[in-house]
């Protein structure tokens, strides 16, 4: 089954790298883009029996080393499901 | 005393550490490989400056998995004196030892410059040489020194003393120009609830002689030896 973790920084947290694409942005003429937030994206490919299980498994992933809870939130899509938000 | 250096694959600040402690400062130094599982004795533990393990995923983020944390937290439950310099910094703040986190740079570049920092506490084993509000002429080199934590995280080592290092000007002023990273607060550097574990993005180990433009980080190597010397942390070895 697959699992797939999108890590971004918390809204409340400055991202530089997206506010520096954003600015190359609108540079390029794209001033429709209001904003751009910069992540990390993985994909896991989890033994399970059950959608539930490898969500569970991934969300333990990623609460202990895919994102860094302190500065980043994170969001689970697995298989070609629904998406869920975390927290 | 003796110093134990962690090498970490990508470690690269290793030798300029071993070098100013055994060769500058003229103490023992041994070089601790991440898989080794003990610290040989040492009386106090550096984790050096680098890229350890290619700084895969976030900085400092797998380093926490390598063997030898595992000792170094035992090491630092037991009050015996850990410094972090730049990576190192990283590492402990990934291993929890300290809190917060790092963004990337403000400016979004990789930031190699001297800057001046200011000795806010001389209670930790790492300033207890300094004069209190003493400005040290330090280098950095890092794309990521940008600290962060949440406001009440901040606030609270504010009050609890801990934060140890700040960013300032040539005059001592806190201000956003001397702030070279967009950390919160300019905080440069900062210690562990018990003081005993310290953590900051200069690099004292490469301002250890005039040679190099400035000597101005062997206060903090002295420092450990002084407190080690007072037999303050016997019982973490």
């Amino acid at each position: 089954m697959r699992a797939r973790v999108f890590v971004t920084l918390k809204p409340s947290v400055f991202d530089p790298q997206g506010t520096t694409v954003a600015e190359a942005l609108h540079t390029l003429g794209y001033g429709a883009v209001k904003g751009v937030r910069q992540g990390k994206y993985f994909e896991l490919d989890i033994d399970a029996s059950t959608p539930e299980d490898a969500r569970r498994l991934a969300s333990e992933a990623a609460e202990k080393l895919l994102a860094n809870p302190v500065i980043e939130s994170y969001r689970i899509e697995v298989d070609a499901g629904a998406a869920e938000a975390v927290r | 005393m003796k110093f134990a250096v962690v090498v970490f694959p990508g470690s690269n600040c290793d030798h300029d550490a071993y070098y100013a402690v055994r060769h500058v400062l003229g103490q023992d130094a041994v070089f601790v490989w991440h898989k080794d599982t003990s610290l040989q004795g040492a009386d106090a533990v550096i984790l050096p400056g680098g890229f350890a393990h290619g700084d895969y995923l976030r900085t400092g983020a797998i380093a926490r998995f390598s063997p030898i944390m595992h000792e170094v937290k035992r090491f630092a439950e037991a009050g015996g004196p850990v410094l972090g310099i730049c990576n190192g910094f990283q590492v402990l703040l990934e291993a929890g030892l300290l809190p917060g986190a790092m963004l990337r740079n403000r400016s979004v570049r990789f930031q190699c410059e001297h800057v001046v920092v200011k000795v806010e506490h001389t209670d930790t084993p790492f300033t207890v040489a300094c004069r209190q509000g003493q400005l040290l002429r330090i280098p950095i080199a890092h794309g990521e020194g940008n600290y962060y934590a949440e406001p009440d995280v901040v606030e609270g080592l504010e009050k609890s003393r801990r934060v140890i290092f700040r960013y300032v000007t040539a005059v001592g002023a806190v201000t956003p120009d001397a702030n070279p990273n967009g950390s919160v607060n300019n905080i440069a550097g900062l210690c562990s609830e018990r003081r005993n574990v310290v953590g900051l993005m200069p690099h004292p180990e490469r301002a250890c002689e005039l040679a190099v433009g400035s000597a101005d980080g062997l206060v903090l190597l002295e420092s450990v030896v002084t407190s080690v010397g007072q037999g303050a942390y016997a019982a973490a070895r």
